[in-house]
């Protein structure tokens, strides 16, 4: 008997046992479904934080105000002190100190309302200095940037994203005009030119103010030399590591701090935040994953469930290709191929239900799928595999019936 | 086909044959002790009541079943020894069974009945093809190739099944109550068709328990509780066809 023979014999089984073979598919299709889903999920969530990361820009350090000790040994939590000065910024702008270090700029952050006339719209005021362009990589799509001389002015000037240009002068150029923060008058200079990344509500929607003007004139506080946070642009993305080193060093010693643990700020990076993201997603794949091995389980089992059942009710089938000369090797084996069949078949299906998701579910949630060709290949074979090892059981019980004991069964 | 059947070597030999099956403790013997020889090209029929025997005998000389005891000799091969997959050869090669419930696959039409066997031989798929129609020429459904079984009357399922006992040419057809589940014409037809195979030559063993049917036999071997109670030689029929040499 050759594997042409046996293919067929399988394939005229399950044709001829439509419902038993659509039931003990659908199963593995389930399965297979929940497989080609998640990998979809994994893929879109990662390619989403490699986007994000692009837009960020990968030879990024932000440096973030950390836990601080108190005297009492009481550990603040992160981000709860404001420990990053002014003057952190420039010991960190130094070339001789940190020459990986190309630009350096300081950041004070405040939710805000903006009002022009009758219109008011609330954004990220942020207090920075003239090289936050160059860090961010960010032009004016009209007017100009902030410059030296506003900070040294402490000029009542803004710079919009261009979300918040278009949501307080819509649609007009709003270069000249001002708008009003806390009865402060602001005269706006320039409009950024808007990213378009994944990211576009938070890059768009700002308003930027020298960081002299955020800290004396505009939002004050208790200690006006603090900073939110400071962000440094390494010279490359080679000299990332270098920068990192040189600033974790100058900010430990400007706080005179000796025990690099007790550090009250941290440095993330970009790669930082992509292992970050990389880890939840990891979370995420091994959980769906473990979901979708679960579903294939159920379904290998239902494969050998009904494949028992099929051997029960098929004992004079098997009786009768014993009796007119299939050896037991034979029988075995016909059984295998016929579970194989129907997983490859339930894979084929799962992939089609799993593309077919790919498509419909990103419409009505904001889940991003990507798809991957070799996983669905995968998931095929996976499935003809699954079927064929839960066949093995009820195909060598088949093989071992006594033929006699096949035919007589009525 | 015959020819097999040397002098001194009967086609089929039983040596002291015993089969006992248990069941708990209790050990039942289904034959005692049988010895016998039945040679190429003879129409014999064993007989007997339920209980008698007859099945596990003709499980036994359909190789579907080894002896507890004594010798199986079949066209020379000591059977008694074989492990399943010789003798799922063995059935392929020497045998050609006929079943009281026909046992066609009811999924497969009547060709793909008939190939069967030869599927299991290995035979390549054209050659299987023609086989079989020349087997269903044989018994007269040539053009019922493709009819599946649900599709056919009782007697044309028992012929489909006769053809697929043919088809491999098998040194003996062994029918296990062949009319059983048919009504009178196609008990009528399922016979002369034997009676037929049985003048061309074929080497035939009928299982029954209708002594009108074993009397168009040459040879009755009538078993009672395990062993041979009788073993006549039928002078006068199938040499012929049957159905000319009913004896009133």
């Amino acid at each position: 008997m050759t594997w042409r023979d046996v293919l067929h014999t399988a394939a005229d089984a399950v044709r001829s046992h439509r419902l038993r073979s659509a039931l003990t598919m659908l199963g593995i299709l389930i399965g297979i479904t929940a497989v080609v889903l998640t990998v979809g999920i994994g893929q879109g969530a990662r390619a989403q934080v490699q986007d994000d990361i692009d837009a960020l820009g990968t030879n990024l350090l932000v440096i973030s105000p950390g836990s601080t000790t108190s005297t009492a040994g009481v550990r603040g939590g992160f981000g709860s002190a404001s420990t990053l000065t002014e003057q952190d910024a420039e010991a960190l702008a130094s070339s001789t100190a940190a020459p990986d270090i190309e630009a350096v700029a300081p950041v004070s952050t405040t939710s805000a309302s903006l009002v022009n006339g009758s219109d008011n719209w609330t954004t990220t005021l942020t207090g920075t200095t003239s090289t936050w362009a160059e860090v961010r990589s960010r032009r004016a799509a009209s007017g100009r940037l902030l410059n030296q001389r506003d900070a040294a002015d402490a000029a009542a000037v803004v710079v919009l994203g261009s979300d918040t240009a278009s949501e307080l002068f819509s649609g007009r150029d709003p270069v000249g005009e001002t708008v009003s923060y806390n009865g402060t008058t602001l005269e706006v200079v320039g409009v950024l030119e808007p990213l378009s990344s994944s990211e576009e509500t938070t890059s768009n929607d700002v308003a930027l103010v020298p960081l002299s003007t955020y800290q004396q004139r505009l939002v004050g506080g208790t200690n006006r030399e603090s900073v939110s946070s400071i962000y440094v642009k390494a010279a490359s993305s080679s000299s990332l590591s270098g920068a990192y080193q040189e600033a974790d060093a100058i900010l430990l010693n400007n706080h005179g701090i000796t025990n690099s643990s007790d550090a009250d700020f941290s440095i993330a990076t970009a790669e930082a935040a992509l292992s970050t993201a990389g880890s939840v997603d990891d979370t995420l794949t091994v959980m769906l994953g473990g979901i979708a091995i679960i579903a294939l389980l159920v379904g290998g089992i239902g494969v050998m469930n009904i494949m028992l059942v099929s051997v029960a009710e098929r004992i004079r089938e098997i009786g009768l290709r014993k009796a007119v000369g299939a050896r037991p090797a034979l029988i075995r084996r016909q059984f295998v191929v016929e579970a194989g069949l129907l997983g490859l078949a339930g894979g084929v299906l799962g992939v089609a239900f799993g593309v077919l998701g790919a498509f419909v579910i990103p419409t009505f949630t904001n889940l991003r799928i990507e798809l991957s060709l070799p996983a669905a290949a995968v998931a095929i074979v996976v499935a003809m595999g699954i079927g064929m090892i839960f066949g093995v059981y009820p195909a060598s019980r088949a093989a071992r019936l006594a033929p006699i004991d096949a035919l007589r069964s009525e | 086909m015959t020819g097999l059947d040397v002098p001194n070597h009967p086609l089929i030999e039983l040596v002291g044959v015993t089969k006992t099956y248990s069941s708990g403790t209790l050990e039942v013997a289904a034959l005692r002790e049988i010895s016998l020889a039945i040679h190429a090209g003879e129409l014999t029929a064993i007989i007997g009541p339920s209980g008698s025997g007859k099945s596990t005998l003709m499980h036994i000389l359909g190789c579907l079943d080894v002896p507890t005891a004594g010798a199986f000799r079949l066209a020379g091969h000591d059977v008694q020894d074989f492990d399943e997959a010789m003798l799922a050869r063995v059935r392929n090669i020497f045998i050609g069974f006929v079943f009281q419930q026909f046992n066609l696959l009811a999924y497969l039409t009547a060709w793909r009945n008939v190939e069967l066997p030869l599927v299991y031989r290995g035979v390549d798929p054209d050659e299987r093809r023609e086989r079989a129609r020349d087997a269903l020429e044989r018994v007269g459904l040539a053009d019922r190739m493709e009819h599946r079984p649900g599709e056919l009357s009782g007697g044309q399922q028992q012929r489909v099944a006769i053809a697929r006992a043919l088809v491999t040419e098998p040194t003996m057809l062994l029918a296990d109550e062949p009319t059983g589940n048919l009504d009178s014409s196609s008990t009528h037809d399922v016979l002369g068709l034997l009676a037929d195979l049985h003048a061309e030559g074929n080497t035939i063993i009928l299982i029954t328990h209708e002594a009108d049917i074993a009397a168009r036999a040459r040879r009755v071997i009538e078993l009672r509780d395990g062993e041979v109670a009788r073993d006549t030689a039928n002078p006068g029929p199938a040499t012929t066809r049957a159905d000319e040499a009913v004896p009133a």
